[in-house]
């Protein structure tokens, strides 16, 4: 199939952008969004341009690099899907494909496709994480979780910290990734007991650098961990909490 | 600690500790390496080498900086726990997250000795599964460790965070994996490599935020100081400046992964490459058996030109699946249309005892067999069945679906097709490279100082890693030697100062580095870097892959060659070294790959035997099963790489195998 590609393209931080149009002949409806991207950038640089820079790494939806913005969509027009799971049979034949950096505030662009999403690393450092020191720990069959908790936990830990959920809101919340772990680490027993001084750490780290939640819900829809809406819930939830519990 | 005995103990088995005869042309004979084991029995080893090990102070502790590079589950880990016992510790990664470490992608599980169930596993069952599904190409002292340590492992990840399968009633839960008959695999659906590397980020940025890591996010490690022998420090460039920089300390640790993606297409991600072990191995630490290249046998054939890699499907699939091909080649039909008779489950009908749980070896080579036998399946005829019919109907949907949901989840999203409702198609693929830096037993390399950790290592594995025994292996090198070991070594340098940035082993390397980029920008060809990977991944598929000959892997150097001089003087870089060009990023990787795809070759030419994952076909038994010659090659060979010009000179050193608490046998799964 042939597409018409135009993808954003921008120097630095500062720059203007623009858009570059190409059109790719011969893909395949099973070629990825991110190998759309390959096949683009070896014509742009086998006719002497510069490659877009775009990342991705695992490209099989589990280490949360790829993030760029397709047709509008975080990561792409199917639901609940990594970029690099975007298949080309999303498109008609002859159809023109958009590509853009993820675009919200606490991401700055550093070029092209390229986003800077260390806000998210910092509230993790704030107090995503369990005071454990290697050796102590108990026996983890004699902590007893039952199976639906742990399941609860999962389905709350999936999130692969890509950021779509913030390049979707209007707002630019990242409740949804708060949300997630938070809720993750809440549901088991050892984690839990931090729980107060971890939902002060991270909210406070947070709210210096993302939006407040406003329910709009599109995060959850582009969601490529299919972390529940209900996240969101457990910001407020452990935010009351940990401000009723005192410090 | 619970220590238990090993069943039996007998002395070393008598293997002639010589250097095997014959070394080709271009190869030259070295040394015996001494692997730095405790003397004595190895079931206690681990035990007695800790009691020997020399502490550090606490308050001696901050005046040692220590290097690690790398953030899976071995970087994580061993940066975390250092920094936690005092240490000033310095955390590089090229990713923009630590979290991002290609461990996050590991699906089926993580395996542990803990043997709380009564399906009979113990230490020493654990130690001899290990050993023998290595054939016998490892160390049985590290297997204990390794053993040892796993109960701490699974306790301390479920602490910090990770949240394992349980059962109802709130234990953890286990399954099997390939080469096993008891159940000892701990798991999070088929996420559990992602659960733990979170687990172990979060460690990580705790101590970051603590003050006591000073990480450094989007910085390639392009070299290693070396100074009067010992090293001393790396020169790191930033991605997206291109800034290069020396980073000084008194140990460095590399804890940077496995080289599968030499094969351009493999399992791992798209960065995961093989530059910081190379870069070191350069500078004097010897590469142990660069060939023993695991092939997954559950990965997803490849089905277009430009499909960027091959996408795993966890072993643990095997446990349900049922692994078949047409009885008669070039059958059409679609799969579903293909009668019970007409089925050739042919892993259940060669080994009947392990079925289709046969070691990932066995059953890549078998796969490869029925497709070169013109049995292959799917529209390019390269791929085998992988069944879940009798599965589903025998326990129904909803249990397969909870099982596996987002194994076939992937799977739909990857082909299209629904594997509940017809079989999947599965192919072997590059995957794990049991070969690696070589270590003595306190994880030191040839070079002072120089300490390697997870799958850049060369450790435990032999000549084929079991299933689930690699995270274990990141974890325990991470959390529970390199704490032990490193400390072990700073203890004799106490007030050394680290080194003048001024000092002429800096400003070398420094320029050597300068020198390099310049060189490969300077090019200026016609063909981006991947063109040059494409191919040689194709040689080395052919030449250096689930079989190889004598033939094909002296026809692979020869090609090897051929493309790292197109490489030399036809490579294309666009943009400019001082901001974002992941094309030259790439391109030093692929440069490092072909010098490192050589001595792929030249250790599989050498070894002149079979043995699990390096399956030479002029060495095999009367029943086509690999065949090993103990008595030449029970040993591990470690390379050295002399000056490099057009025809390298390579230095082969030898350590000796034996082994006491596994007897050495054929593997024989039937
Ligand atoms: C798809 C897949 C599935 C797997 N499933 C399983 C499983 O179920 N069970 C199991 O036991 N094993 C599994 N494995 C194997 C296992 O995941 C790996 O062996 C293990 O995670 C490696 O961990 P590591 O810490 O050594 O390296 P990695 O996790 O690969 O980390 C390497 C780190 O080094 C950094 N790095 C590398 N080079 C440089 C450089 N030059 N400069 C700076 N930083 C650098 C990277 O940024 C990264 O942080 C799987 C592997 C794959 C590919
Ligand atoms: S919550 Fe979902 S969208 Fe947000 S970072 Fe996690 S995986 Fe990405
Ligand atoms: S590249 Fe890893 S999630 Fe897409």
């Amino acid at each position: 199939m042939k597409l018409t590609v135009r993808v954003w393209r921008q120097d630095g931080p500062l720059g203007e952008g623009r858009f570059d149009t190409r059109e790719v002949d011969g893909v395949e409806p099973s070629m990825s969004v991110l190998e759309l991207l390959d096949r683009y950038n070896h014509e742009v640089v086998t006719s002497g341009g510069e490659p877009v820079v775009f990342e991705s790494d695992c490209r099989e939806g589990i280490c949360g690099a790829c993030g760029i913005v397709v047709n509008g969509r975080p990561h792409g027009p199917v639901k609940r899907t990594p970029a690099c799971h975007q298949r080309l049979n999303s498109f008609d034949d002859g159809a023109t494909v958009t590509i853009e950096p993820f675009r919200a505030g606490p991401y700055p662009i550093i070029r092209d496709l390229m986003v800077e999403r260390g806000a998210l690393t910092e509230v993790l450092q704030a107090g995503g994480h369990v005071h454990v020191a290697a050796g102590t720990a108990p026996d983890a069959d004699a902590d007893r979780i039952t199976f639906d908790t742990a399941e609860q936990a999962l389905d709350f830990a999936a999130c692969i910290g890509c950021g779509a959920c913030v390049a979707a809101c209007p707002n630019g919340s990242a409740n949804l990734y708060l949300g997630a772990k938070l809720a993750h680490l809440s549901a088991l027993p050892i984690p839990a007991s931090e729980r107060g001084s971890r939902a002060r750490a991270m909210l406070n780290e947070a709210d210096l650098m993302f939006g407040p939640c406003s329910l709009h819900g599109e995060c959850a829809e582009v969601c490529p961990a299919d972390i529940p809406l209900v996240a969101v819930s457990y910001v407020n939830r452990e935010r009351l909490r940990a401000g009723i519990a005192g410090s | 600690m619970i220590f238990k005995r090993s069943r039996t103990r007998s002395a070393p088995q008598e293997v002639p500790a010589v250097i095997p005869p014959g070394t080709k042309a271009g190869v030259k004979a070295g040394s015996i390496l001494d692997p730095n084991e405790p003397s004595g029995p190895r079931d206690t080893a681990w035990q007695r080498a800790r009691d020997n090990y020399r502490l550090v102070s606490p308050l001696n502790r901050r005046k040692f900086s220590i290097i690690v590079v790398g953030t899976g589950l071995a970087g994580a880990g061993a940066a975390a726990t250092l920094a936690d016992l005092g240490y000033d510790v310095t955390s590089v990664t090229y990713h923009d997250a630590p979290r991002r470490a290609h461990s996050v992608a590991a699906q089926g599980g993580i395996n542990a000795a803990r043997a709380k169930k009564v399906d009979n596993d113990s230490i020493h069952r654990f130690v001899t599964d290990t050993v023998k599904g290595g054939d016998f190409r490892g160390r049985e002292s590290e297997a204990f460790r390794l053993a040892e340590e796993s109960a701490r492992v699974i306790d301390h990840m479920n602490a910090v965070g990770a949240p394992f399968a349980r059962e109802y009633g709130g234990s953890l839960a286990t399954r099997s994996f390939g080469g096993v008959q008891v159940s000892r695999t701990y798991y999070t659906r088929g996420q559990t490599g992602q659960q733990l590397q979170v687990a172990a980020a979060s460690e990580l940025a705790r101590q970051v935020r603590a003050g006591r890591v000073k990480q450094y996010v989007r910085h390639e490690m392009v070299d290693l100081i070396v100074k009067d022998g010992q090293a001393s420090g790396v020169i790191v460039r930033h991605l997206l400046t291109g800034e290069l920089k020396p980073l000084l300390a008194h140990a460095v640790v590399l804890a940077t992964g496995g080289y599968g993606n030499i094969y351009f297409r493999s399992t791992l991600a798209k960065n995961s490459n093989a530059s910081a072990a190379w870069r070191a191995h350069r500078r004097g630490a010897h590469m142990a058996m660069p060939s023993f290249v695991q092939f997954h046998p559950t990965a997803l054939p490849i089905s277009s030109e430009w499909q960027s890699k091959t996408i795993l499907m966890s072993e643990s699939l095997r446990n349900d699946g049922r692994i078949w091909v047409p009885a008669t080649p070039g059958d059409v039909r679609p799969p579903n249309e293909i009668p019970e008779e007409e089925r050739d489950y042919y892993l259940e009908r060669k080994y009947p005892a392990f079925g289709n749980l046969t070691p990932r070896d066995v059953a890549s080579r078998a796969a490869k067999e029925a497709i070169d036998g013109g049995f292959g399946v799917g529209p390019l005829k390269n791929s085998v069945y992988l069944d879940f019919r009798d599965a589903i109907a025998r326990l129904g949907l909803e249990t397969i679906a909870s099982r596996y949901g987002n194994l076939f989840h992937m799977y739909h999203d990857a082909t299209g097709e629904d594997p509940t409702t017809s079989p999947m198609r599965i192919a072997p693929g590059a995957h794990f490279t049991m070969g690696g830096l070589w270590a003595d037993y306190q994880l030191m390399t040839s070079i002072p100082g120089l300490f390697v950790a997870g799958e850049a290592g060369f450790g435990y594995h032999g000549a084929n890693r079991l299933g689930a025994n690699s995270l274990l292996s990141a974890c325990v090198d991470g959390w529970f030697t390199i704490p032990y070991t490193v400390p072990n070594y700073l203890a004799g340098k106490l007030g050394q100062p680290l080194l003048d940035p001024d000092d002429p082993a800096v400003t070398e390397t420094m320029a050597d580095a300068y020198a390099r980029f310049d060189r490969l920008l300077g090019i200026g060809g016609t063909r981006p870097p991947r063109d040059f990977h494409r191919e040689l991944g194709e040689v080395l598929y052919s030449g250096c892959g689930v079989s190889r000959t004598r033939e094909g892997l002296t026809h692979a150097i020869g090609a090897i060659r051929d493309i790292r001089e197109r490489f030399a003087r036809d490579l294309l870089i666009a943009g400019p070294v001082d901001r974002v060009n992941q094309e030259l990023e790439y391109a030093g990787r692929v440069e490092d790959y072909l010098q490192l795809a050589e001595l792929m070759c030249v250790d599989a030419l050498e070894r002149e035997e079979s043995c699990g994952a390096h399956f030479r076909e002029e060495y095999r038994s009367d029943t086509g099963e690999a065949k090993r010659d103990d008595s030449t090659w029970a040993s591990i060979l470690a390379w050295e790489t002399g000056s490099w010009d057009d025809t390298p000179t390579f230095t082969r050193h030898v350590e000796p195998l034996s082994f006491e608490a596994v007897p050495l046998e054929v593997r024989d799964y039937r």
